[in-house]
């Protein structure tokens, strides 16, 4: 990739956000909920919840049929939005009615098919249309995405992120930092996601070493799931990604009447270190 | 006749994306991209180096036992009365399938990028048993995934796996069949590249895997066509004939022929219990184009793009999408794809079984039914070459549960000359 085709976020998107809280000397937080989980109803009160309890930018996950990437718990929490009705129309429904209430920047987090059998074109469109900020295909590398989904998104505004992983090459970490917009997402494991209770302890050098070769914000996530491994990774990066341990929250808490406010709770704590 | 697998053969390639036209490609987690990379780099440097030609092919003569015969099919092609028909005996190979070809390839080629550990994923079961048997002869640890639906029906499989030392790890998501087997192949080789190859066992996934197992399969029409040369007086048949799962025995056979214009080239894909979405896995008639398993082909999916479940009697065909290069050729007029139900596909294991003495798999029975529609209407002196990619032992308890199930056996009568015998399902008890 040699020519940088940058747009910038729109007005109050992605960029504005991590802008935001970098002027308040801090890292974005960044939670990932399956949208549809445990049901479509519950989904914007879940959302509201990561608000309140601190979310910067929320990354709403597409439910799929086969989520190569994702370990135990997404795979489940996919499963039950997928039982409850969820899918991609549904999913931009609901940021079309919520996104401007929520006032956050929202990334789809999905797998590349469901955007594939809508058609690029007309899904970036309805995506701007509903408000979606960025979009973020897991099996959708640079290689395949330059060609396929970005110009669409890129003419409707909308960003494109990309993922970078332990075992990117140098030449990978260029590709995939010049065609992001937004910020670009860090795996730090090389595993499926879920819930460690280690980071890696190499985490830092090689956040570094990202950092090193790309402009944008670096979000790191995969595996953080305790305020501890917030803390010690909004060290070295841009944006902290926590999904896991949320679905996990979600399920244990499915039948809860109070499932909204136990999630606001467990994101103020995990955020707390975050505002020092 | 000397094993020659056509490994440093270039032509009908893809691009170097893995595209085919626009199929193919490489649509996979970040996290496997340089695994990949560097799985093209060795296969591509491996493939054309002399030594390691040599070695494979000679396991494949005297561990594996190629070449298996090209069989004249006399007393099937009397009962059909048309075109002669010839069996390509994928089905004698050691492990009882055409797996092994592809799985030992990759073994051997792990063994040299220095992996200590294998996985694979299964369906039917065998190419599970071929990649534990490369695994054990090599000296390499094996772990195969397997859907417990698969699991129940292929259960001496199972243990076959198990008593050569590989891990048979059960998969409980999704429909507990193949794709969801590959589901976690993925998954586990998402956190073990650095020391595990990942053996993936038919002409789909990302580049490099279509072309990879194509190649190591490409040895069967290789070898038919010198064959047929000699037994039908011409290299080449007028109509070749495959079952298509994933596609791996297909495009082996296929490939010796894709610059034959005069052959025509039959997929058949698995029917199941009828058209209705869920009841089938015949992707040609029901299929859209998707993205699944690191390549975008046909795909048998939800207006939502939500891959849905399949049937069919045969554990090995039983997948929703289909290897790109046959979407491709399809497009170009190259390959024709059929289906045949789950219905036909048992009447052709009890019509091969009865006339010729050999117990097909269910997935080669498809192919067989094929066979019993086409022959008729072809004159005798035409040659309708057959891929028996397997054997249909593991298949026995399958076929007697449907027999049971659909009210006693379906029944052939043993012809005594033309014309004679029916191939129909009347139920009549012995």
């Amino acid at each position: 990739m040699s020519s940088r085709r940058k747009r910038p976020s729109r007005n109050g998107g992605i960029a504005a956000s991590f802008a935001a809280c970098r002027k308040q000397r801090r890292s974005a937080f960044i939670p990932f909920l399956v949208a549809g989980d445990p049901s479509l109803e519950a989904t914007p009160d879940l959302l509201r919840a990561l608000v309140a309890g601190g979310a910067d930018v929320i990354e709403l996950g597409v439910a799929f049929s086969d989520p190569i990437a994702d370990g135990p718990t997404i795979q489940r929490g996919s499963h039950r939005a997928l039982a409850a009705g969820s899918s991609l129309s549904a999913v931009l429904g609901i940021v079309e009615r919520h996104r401007e209430e929520l006032g956050v920047p929202i990334v789809l987090f999905t797998y590349y098919n469901p955007v594939h059998a809508r058609g690029v074109g007309t899904f970036a469109a309805q995506a701007a249309d509903s408000g979606v900020d960025g979009v973020l295909c897991v099996d959708l590398p640079p290689d395949e995405g330059l060609r396929e989904l970005q110009p669409a998104l890129e003419e409707r505004g909308v960003d494109s992120i990309y993922l970078i992983a332990a075992t990117s090459t140098r030449e990978r970490i260029d590709r995939a930092a010049a065609a992001s917009n937004g910020f670009v997402y860090y795996t730090a494991r090389s595993d499926v996601t879920g819930e460690r209770e280690d980071l890696i302890p190499t985490l830092a050098q090689e956040v570094k070493r990202v950092r090193r070769r790309v402009r944008l914000p670096v979000a790191v996530g995969f595996g953080i799931s305790t305020p501890r491994q917030v803390e010690e990774v909004a060290k070295v990066a841009h944006g902290v990604v926590v999904g896991s341990a949320l679905v996990r929250l979600v399920e244990e808490n499915a039948v809860e009447p109070d499932l909204a406010a136990r999630l606001e709770r467990r994101v103020g704590e995990l955020t707390a270190p975050l505002r020092g | 006749m000397k094993v020659r697998t056509p490994l440093s053969a270039t032509a009908m390639e893809p691009d170097e994306g893995g595209r085919y036209g626009v199929y193919g490609g490489r649509y996979a987690p970040e996290t496997l991209m340089a695994p990949l990379e560097e799985l093209s780099r060795s296969y591509d440097r491996l493939r054309r180096k002399r030594t390691f030609q040599r070695r494979l092919n000679h396991l494949l003569e005297h561990y594996v036992g190629r070449p298996t015969p090209l069989y004249f099919a006399e007393r099937l092609t009397e009962h059909l009365g048309g075109a002669r028909v010839y069996l390509k005996r994928e089905d004698l190979l050691h492990t009882g399938a055409h797996k092994i070809n592809n799985a030992l390839g990759q073994v051997l080629l792990a063994k040299e990028m220095g992996k200590t550990r294998i996985i694979a994923e299964t369906g039917a079961g065998q190419h599970g048993v071929a990649t534990a048997t490369a695994a054990a002869l090599l000296g390499l640890d094996c772990v195969v995934y397997m859907g417990e639906e698969d699991m129940r029906r292929q259960r001496l499989n199972v243990y076959r796996m198990q008593l050569l030392g590989a891990e048979v790890a059960p998969v409980d998501a999704g429909s507990q069949t193949l794709k969801d087997a590959i589901n976690e192949a993925f998954r586990d080789w998402v956190a073990s590249f650095a020391d595990t190859h990942y053996v993936l066992g038919t002409v789909t996934g990302p580049e490099p895997y279509p072309r990879m197992v194509r190649q190591f399969h490409s040895v069967i029409g290789a070898e038919a066509r010198r064959q047929l040369r000699r037994l039908a007086g011409t290299p080449d048949p007028d109509v070749a004939v495959a079952c298509v799962g994933g596609g791996s025995n297909a495009m082996g056979l296929f490939s010796a022929f894709l610059d034959r214009p005069d052959v025509l080239l039959v997929g058949v894909e698995a029917g199941g219990r009828g058209p209705a979405l869920g009841d089938h896995a015949a992707r040609f008639s029901g299929g859209t184009l998707g993205v699944l398993h690191g390549a975008r082909t046909l795909v048998l999916q939800d207006e939502e793009g939500q891959v849905v479940g399949t049937h069919s009697v045969s554990a090995g065909l039983d997948y929703p999408a289909v290897g790109p290069e046959h979407v491709f050729l399809h497009g170009e007029g190259q390959i024709e794809f059929t289906s045949a139900t789950d219905q036909e596909a048992i009447e052709g294991f009890h019509l091969l079984s009865a006339t010729e003495g050999i117990l097909p798999a269910l997935e080669s029975a498809h192919a067989i039914a094929e066979v019993t529609r086409r022959a008729p209407e072809m004159e005798p002196d035409r040659v309708i070459l057959v891929n028996l990619s397997g054997r249909g032992d593991k298949d026995v308890e399958s076929v007697l549960e449907y027999d049971a199930a659909s009210g006693g056996r379906v029944s052939v009568r043993r012809p005594s000359g033309r014309h004679s015998g029916s191939a129909s399902g009347d139920g009549d008890a012995e």
